[in-house]
């Protein structure tokens, strides 16, 4: 299929239209919505599809870009995707999330559910535009596009205080990214063009980089998030629904690990190189100072919230530990990071859309009245600490072992966050779940049904499956790493 | 003279719209202020004969050189004329709701377009003058046009002084110029400055750019821009932030890269300062504004300092980046006034922005095609306003102008604030009040739908015919 790769990236649209389109053929807001709901479930369980087509058909083993498509735009930009070992898997990881999104909004989200299902559909679009995108302005479009539907999704369907973790949102990504704005129009008017993997080949001058590598730096530091540009996450999280933050979490914060494997390391080595100690030192602040800060916190989701910031760290410092494993493990990370926490966030959507509160003191002893949540949320809880067996385990290991080799001190402190991790997780669960039901309110509160179930069963068997087979992932990044690893080592050797 | 014919030939456009001005005027004066609504058509009628004949038209010097007709001025009257045709219809609902139906509004408008299209099409200081003049003296008019209201007679007095300033220091500068150079022409000028760019034409020079950043309202000029912005109505606003600046950039490009070339080193450095100036005052000004035409003043305080920026950078790349985001800036605040003047509540249009509140659910088309123009006015991609910064921010990066971008960019994040408070506004907040908006006019909608539709989706489309326009239209410029 030629244009494959334009398929997965618009069919979402075509949904969105379609809703556009049934709401046109309803009389009111309300009556559209079941179809609202339909439309945008076919619409993503298509595009999982189309996406597992995708990935069925793609070569591990070629580390060009694969199904590549190619048309001149204007202003010397061109429309230009294509997919490598680890874009795909990140294509991949979007749309097996957002087909879980949509069924955890199904019943949370009553007001104005066209306009929800549309941003969603819309947002969809553009993320997995960013994973496919090789060209630098269509890169940069997808990347600020994601700001919109996104701000809209924390304005409209936010909690209390919705406004205020909008505009942090929205605000603080565009100053990161209109740095990167210019440093693209310097790589562009430099290299002479705007295709990114001749970027990657072009070698810029060793002088210029550090400032070329800050500036994309600046953008993806704060999507990442990295500390101390974190702010805007816990924010944004607990103000966001259910689906806003399974997406947020699971794929949006994806998207500036990806950057930096798609930018920073390839282009700019020597930059990289000259700045590991500092993005090593913000990782490990971040992975204890972040932990400890969680550890603390009332509420669960801004609990799970710090915890993500925490396990960033790890991808950070694999990322720039230049060697096989740490990428790797990166790559790794980041995917068993989306499932995870994506499951991690639907753990606390359950509670809070029985219970319309999501503090922790609120809570306690619900093991009692929910065994099978309570399984649940145990695994997850376990595979965010990385119990061996869960998939978190092998990408802290394996990013931890990159660093090692870059950098004994860094890998010390970051193994120390392993622990923390486990004492704030820990206590959570203990907190929320174990003791005896203090809370009259609680006494009467119903285990999770049949859709619910529907919506963890998928994460539970990837983040297993991918636990016990890492090779599922490492088979596709490893021949697209060693490329890169290697040419990043002759680029810093010479 | 031998080549009269020709030279009236080449000046078809503005004899058209001076003629027909008058004869409009002699159909107004007969008829009364009945006739409002058929000079209006006529009028818009005429703008676009004459958009069309511009287009059309060969290109050539006339009048020894004082009027130019080469592409640019072209391309510059062609979207001057076409935004003050809009400006017309959109002025039509507005008189008949205010009651003041009067059949002076579309003629002042095609006289100032007649002034607008010299300032195109400008090829020595007198003829500079007169365009400005001409279309400054109907504007002045045009904003104190609401002559009961006291906000808009204070606008236009306001607007009469400092425009008086202005040309002032316009004609203080020409004079230096002229004393210097020897020579009226900017080609005289041109070749004069190649020789000995001594530091009284550099004087002269610094007087005349200031003149011009009064008219474009560019910081530390920009006075008067809030306070008009305000007081005037708001198809008179729509104009004043469209055409005359449209008019006024075309002539700040052709004095500089035509007439001074070779002082490059010298005005760049001016409207560096003057830009950077700008985007930084209409970004932080902006933020504070309660009233809606105030902020969009600041927006284009904001935005002029970003059209400048092309020019500074002193290459024809530069320039095109100019014309393409004026083009499309100007697209987007005609959308925006549009929507702005199909929104009432019981017959009092919205001035507060806190008024927009709730819009989405009242009028949820308007309310989508607001959103879409204020991104595109934020720069967001892909709406059409990210590309115009893409194209001028490229150019002034090419000519070397790193930092300056670089503030410019960071300045458009704080200004972003004010912009996403309006979408705010609309789709986060509930309504004030209970009260339904007025019924609008149909064709003042339908304009801000379709600018909104230029601005996402169409322009994806439509920069691939504007970019080639845009080259012929600045080739030969600049020095690069």
């Amino acid at each position: 299929m030629p244009y494959i790769l334009s398929l997965v990236t618009f069919l979402p649209l075509v949904g969105a239209l379609a809703i556009f389109l049934a709401r046109l053929a309803s009389k009111t807001q309300d009556a559209a919505a079941p179809a609202a709901r339909w439309i945008a479930l076919i619409t993503t369980l298509v595009v999982l599809g189309v996406s597992v087509v995708l990935v069925a058909g793609f070569d591990p083993s070629n580390v060009s870009y694969q199904f590549v498509e190619m048309v001149p735009w204007f202003a010397g930009a061109s429309y230009h995707l294509g997919v490598d070992g680890i874009s795909i898997l990140f294509v991949l990881l979007t749309a097996f999330l957002m087909p879980i999104c949509i069924l955890a909004s199904w019943k949370s989200i009553e007001t104005r559910v066209v306009e929800y299902m549309i941003a969603f559909l819309v947002l969809e679009t553009l993320v997995i535009g960013v994973f496919t995108a090789l060209d630098l302005y269509l890169f940069y479009i997808f990347f600020e596009g994601t700001l919109v539907p996104m701000f809209l999704i924390i304005g409209i369907w936010g909690g209390a205080n919705r406004i205020y973790a909008a505009y942090k949102f929205f605000l603080y990504t565009l100053l990161g990214s209109v740095l990167m704005l210019l440093a693209m129009l310097w790589m562009s008017h430099t290299a002479g063009t705007t295709s990114i993997p001749e970027l990657k080949q072009y070698a810029f001058d060793p002088a210029v980089q550090p400032l070329l590598w800050l500036a994309f730096f600046a953008s993806f530091a704060v999507k990442m998030p990295m500390w101390p540009v974190h702010t805007w996450l816990p924010d944004a999280h607990v103000q966001a629904p259910t689906a806003g933050s399974v997406i947020l979490a699971g794929i949006l914060l994806k998207l500036g690990g990806y950057g930096f494997i798609l930018f920073n390391v390839p282009m700019f080595p020597v930059a990289s190189e000259m700045f590991r100690p500092l993005v090593f030192t913000l990782s490990v602040i971040a992975i204890v100072y972040t932990s400890l800060v969680a550890w603390r916190q009332t509420d669960i989701k801004k609990l799970i919230a710090y915890s993500s910031v925490a396990h960033m760290g790890f991808v950070t410092l694999g990322i720039f530990s230049g060697n096989d494993q740490g990428l790797q493990g990166a790559v790794f990370q980041m995917i068993s990071h989306g499932l995870i926490s994506g499951a991690l966030f639907l753990c606390v959507g359950v509670v809070y859309d029985r219970m319309h509160t999501r503090e922790i003191a609120f809570y306690g002893g619900l093991t009692s009245r929910m065994p099978w949540f309570a399984a649940i949320f145990l695994m997850f809880t376990m595979a965010n600490v990385g119990l061996p067996g869960t998939s978190g385990f092998i990408g802290e290991v394996l990013t931890m072992t990159g660093a090692y080799q870059a950098s004994t001190w860094a890998a010390l402190v970051a193994a120390s966050g392993v622990i923390f991790s486990a004492v704030y997780a820990l206590t959570l669960y203990r907190s929320v779940m174990f003791g005896e039901i203090t809370n009259p309110k609680l006494m009467t509160i119903a285990d999770i049904d049949k859709r619910e179930l529907a919506l963890f069963v998928p994460l539970i068997l990837g983040t297993l499956w991918l636990g016990v087979h890492p090779a599922a992932v490492l088979d596709y990044t490893g021949p697209a790493v060693e490329a890169l690893t290697n040419a990043y080592r002759v680029a810093i050797g010479g | 003279m031998p080549d009269l014919s020709s030279a009236l030939h080449l000046a078809a456009s503005e004899l058209t719209l001076a003629v027909g001005a008058l004869v409009l005027l002699m159909v107004g004066a007969f008829i009364g202020d009945k006739s409002a609504r058929l000079v209006s058509i006529l009028s818009v009628l005429l703008l676009i004969a004459a958009a069309v004949i511009a287009f059309m038209g060969p290109w050539g010097v006339a009048f020894n050189g004082a009027y130019v007709a080469d592409p640019l001025a072209i391309y510059g009257k062609s979207v001057i004329y076409l935004s003050a045709a809009v400006a017309i219809v959109l002025g039509d609902g507005w008189m008949k709701r205010t009651h003041i139906a009067k059949f002076e509004y579309p003629v002042l408008i095609v006289l100032a377009s007649v002034g607008m299209g010299m300032m195109a099409s400008s090829g020595d200081l007198i003829s500079m003058y007169v365009g400005i003049e001409l279309h400054s003296l109907a504007l002045y008019v045009l904003a104190a046009f609401h002559r009961d209201d006291v906000k808009a007679s204070e606008a236009g007095l306001k607007y009469f002084v400092l425009g008086a300033l202005s040309s002032g220091l316009l004609l203080y500068g020409s004079s230096l110029i002229y004393g210097f150079a020897g020579s009226m022409r900017f080609e005289d000028i041109a070749a004069f400055a190649q020789n000995n760019p001594g530091p009284g034409l550099v004087f002269g020079l610094v007087f005349l750019i200031c003149g011009l950043a009064f008219k474009v309202s560019a910081a530390p000029f920009h006075m008067w821009t809030p306070d008009v912005y305000e007081g005037a109505p708001t198809p008179v606003v729509a104009l004043f932030a469209t055409a005359p600046k449209v008019a006024a950039m075309v002539l700040i490009a052709r004095a500089l890269e035509g007439g001074f070339s070779e002082a490059h080193a010298q005005w760049s450095q001016v409207l560096v300062a003057i830009s950077l100036l700008s985007f930084v005052v209409g970004a932080f000004g902006g933020l504070a504004q309660k009233d809606i035409q105030r902020l969009l003043a600041y927006s284009s305080i904001a935005n002029i300092g970003y059209a400048l920026l092309g020019i500074a950078a002193g290459t024809s790349e530069g320039l095109q980046a100019m014309l393409m985001f004026m083009t499309l800036y100007v697209i987007d605040q005609l959308g925006f006034f549009a929507i702005l003047l199909s929104l009432s509540k019981s017959g009092r249009p919205i001035r507060r922005i806190a008024d927009l509140a709730g819009l989405k659910k009242d009028r949820p088309v308007t309310a989508v095609a607001l959103t879409i123009l204020s991104l595109s006015v934020l720069g967001m991609p892909p709406f059409s306003g990210f590309w115009g910064k893409y194209y001028v921010f490229g150019a002034a990066a090419d000519a070397g102008l790193w930092p300056v971008a670089a503030a410019g960019l960071v300045a458009s994040v704080v200004a972003a604030f004010y912009y996403l408070r309006i979408i705010k506004l609309m789709w986060f907040d509930a309504p004030l009040d209970e009260i339904a908006t007025d019924k609008a006019s149909p064709e003042t909608s339908l304009i801000g739908w379709a600018c909104a539709a230029f601005a996402f989706p169409l322009v994806i489309v439509g920069l691939t015919w504007l970019e080639p326009l845009t080259k012929v239209a600045s080739a030969g410029f600049g020095n690069g």
